[in-house]
């Protein structure tokens, strides 16, 4: 198991903020892909916070748009809004939405409807390519959005066109909203199907941050091929009872005893 | 129309270096000249609507205006979702260009027939919808869709239609075109089901009946103005659409009618809420459905004989 540094507890500190203050939000979903997050924003990612519409910025689209609790504390902390709107999510009137929408400073796609993202993507790299601009394409995908039948559509066409300057991330938590994601709709041995797709493929702990930093630093795998990061991750990481617990996918009323709880979990790791 | 359509593909590419071409798998040599022109903006994509919609989003957000073509099942059905969020939501400027709208592919059966298209694409938000009545009217679109804010659903007919726009200048999202006048009955249209209603037109002015024809190349948004004030000037106003009676421009018509206040008697014809039976030609089926020329007037004199 990996163990969280000081900064991953804060941005989960975060996340349990923004469940309180608006009183609900995705949570095992959030909690998996921070590390993905925070290495991309903090050491890859060219964006500009104070301009986020920079033409030559790369793009990042959380194509599981329900994690976005896990994006919005990333943007905050960078600075594309003020850390406060974290805590009117889901409110009347909030900036913030139980899923990302493009009038969100640095949030460059609208999602939520599963299998969007990665098509969207391709098109935001070919324009790239075409544009002769260096941005690079991020896309987060969840290990359950990959039932979608789009996503394998985008695949293909990404191979054909050799997208070398998209990173299409798996943020594999192993778990979908019913259960067990090899019970609910088994995906088989993932390296082997991006590969067979015509990705260049590697595997990595998504907790891991060191391990996160090493394979961004080796993009583009193959100059002539999407590359395609499984992340290997736990659903609710980081806070023990939330962890691989399917209840733990969706809170709709999230109490302030239940953020004390996951506060209190969050300090004795 | 469907040919016009995309040699105007072609040259808006000339025109602005914004314009990329989509397709999915259209037959052997389509835009063949713009390909060997314009390789790096044309391309053909397989049998994969949610991909192509997606990435022509993605494209939009970028800067280009991609022009999709495909059949107007797949390109509507097949992919709801992704015009609903990658295009409509986004609000990007996406030309969807809709081949065989209605019953253009007859002998081909029900998975082929476009008869809700049109309701489903005007029910998402900021979708322009429209329907040229001829290849002249199709030109004049294409030429001033470049610039149209957000994504727009072409419908296109099967082609050789006659020819009833030919001598309307330019063309203007939203704006309806009378064909003819008439105090009578106003015969409402869009579409290549334009010519069909004028033909009606003439054969009702030759059993006397004054019959106007309103044409609305733009099924939304609707020509509020010109149906109202067509409403205002006849007894009767009629709709004639190869589409389901539900959600396209009759009902379109009547939403407007009844929002304005307007009480007037508005006969909805169409397609009935059915699958197409049988094969046969485009003629055929809208036959059976009581939508040729002789069978629209017939049905509007009965109305006008029962109102009178």
């Amino acid at each position: 198991m990996t163990a969280l540094d000081e900064r991953s507890r804060y941005l989960r500190g975060l996340i349990i903020d923004a469940l309180e203050g608006g009183g609900r939000g995705h949570v095992g979903s959030a909690l998996s892909l921070v590390e993905i997050v925070r290495i991309l924003y903090d050491e890859v990612l060219r964006v500009r916070p104070d301009e986020p519409q920079w033409p030559d910025r790369d793009r990042f689209i959380l194509s599981k748009g329900h994690g976005c609790l896990g994006l919005y504390v990333m943007l905050a902390d960078k600075g594309f809004f003020p850390r406060e709107e974290l805590l009117r999510q889901c409110k009347a009137g909030a900036l913030l939405g139980g899923h990302p929408e493009t009038h969100i400073p640095g949030v460059e796609a609208s999602t939520g409807a599963l299998g969007h993202g990665l098509n969207i993507g391709i098109g935001m790299a070919l324009a790239a390519r075409m544009q002769k601009r260096p941005s690079r394409v991020f896309v987060v995908l969840g290990d359950g959005e990959l039932n979608e039948g789009s996503v394998w559509e985008g695949l293909m066409c990404a191979a054909k066109h050799k997208l070398s300057n998209l990173v299409v991330m798996v943020d594999s938590n192993k778990m979908q909203s019913y259960g067990r994601v090899e019970e609910v709709m088994d995906l088989g041995p993932l390296p082997v199907k991006f590969a067979a797709f015509g990705c260049a493929v590697r595997e990595v702990d998504g907790h891991d941050v060191q391990a996160l930093r090493d394979v961004f630093a080796g993009l583009p795998v193959d100059g002539e091929k999407p590359t395609a990061i499984i992340c290997h991750t736990v659903k609710g990481k980081g806070i023990s009872f939330c962890e691989n617990d399917a209840t733990w996918h969706h809170k709709a009323s999230f109490k302030a005893e239940l953020a004390a709880k996951m506060r209190a979990a969050l300090e004795t790791i | 129309m469907r040919q016009q359509a995309l040699d105007m593909v072609h040259e808006l590419a000339r025109r602005d270096s914004r314009v990329v071409f989509i397709g999915s798998d259209l037959g052997p040599g389509v835009l063949e000249a713009m390909r060997q022109e314009f390789p790096d903006r044309f391309f053909m994509e397989g049998v994969s609507e949610a991909n192509i919609i997606g990435m022509a989003a993605g494209l939009a957000m970028d800067g280009y205006i991609p022009y999709v073509n495909t059949i107007a099942t797949f390109l509507t059905r097949r992919c709801y979702e992704q015009l609903a969020i990658d295009l409509c939501l986004h609000n990007l400027p996406v030309r969807l260009i809709s081949n065989g709208g209605g019953m253009v592919y007859a002998p081909l059966g029900p998975t082929h027939l476009a008869t809700e298209d049109l309701a489903i694409v005007r029910a998402l938000p900021n979708m322009s919808v429209v329907a040229p009545a001829d290849e002249t009217e199709m030109i004049r679109m294409m030429g001033a869709s470049l610039d149209l804010p957000g994504p727009l659903y072409i419908r296109v007919g099967k082609g050789n239609e006659p020819v009833v726009t030919g001598h309307i200048p330019g063309f203007t999202f939203g704006k309806a075109v009378e064909l003819r006048s008439g105090r009578d009955v106003v015969l409402i249209s869009t579409g290549a089901q334009t010519g069909q209603t004028l033909k009606a037109a003439d054969l009702l002015a030759e059993t006397g009946v004054d019959a106007g024809l309103l044409h609305l190349p733009t099924v939304k948004p609707l020509d509020r103005d010109a149906v109202l004030s067509a409403a205002v000037g006849t007894a009767l106003l009629v709709s004639v659409e190869e589409h389901t009676l539900i959600g396209g421009l009759g009902s379109a018509v009547a939403d407007l009618l009844a929002d304005a206040g307007v009480l007037k008697p508005l006969l909805r014809l169409g397609l009935p809420d059915a699958y197409p039976t049988g094969y046969g030609s485009q003629e055929y089926l809208l036959g059976q459905a009581g939508l040729l020329p002789a069978q629209i007037a017939a049905q509007v004199q009965e109305r006008l004989a029962i109102l009178s």
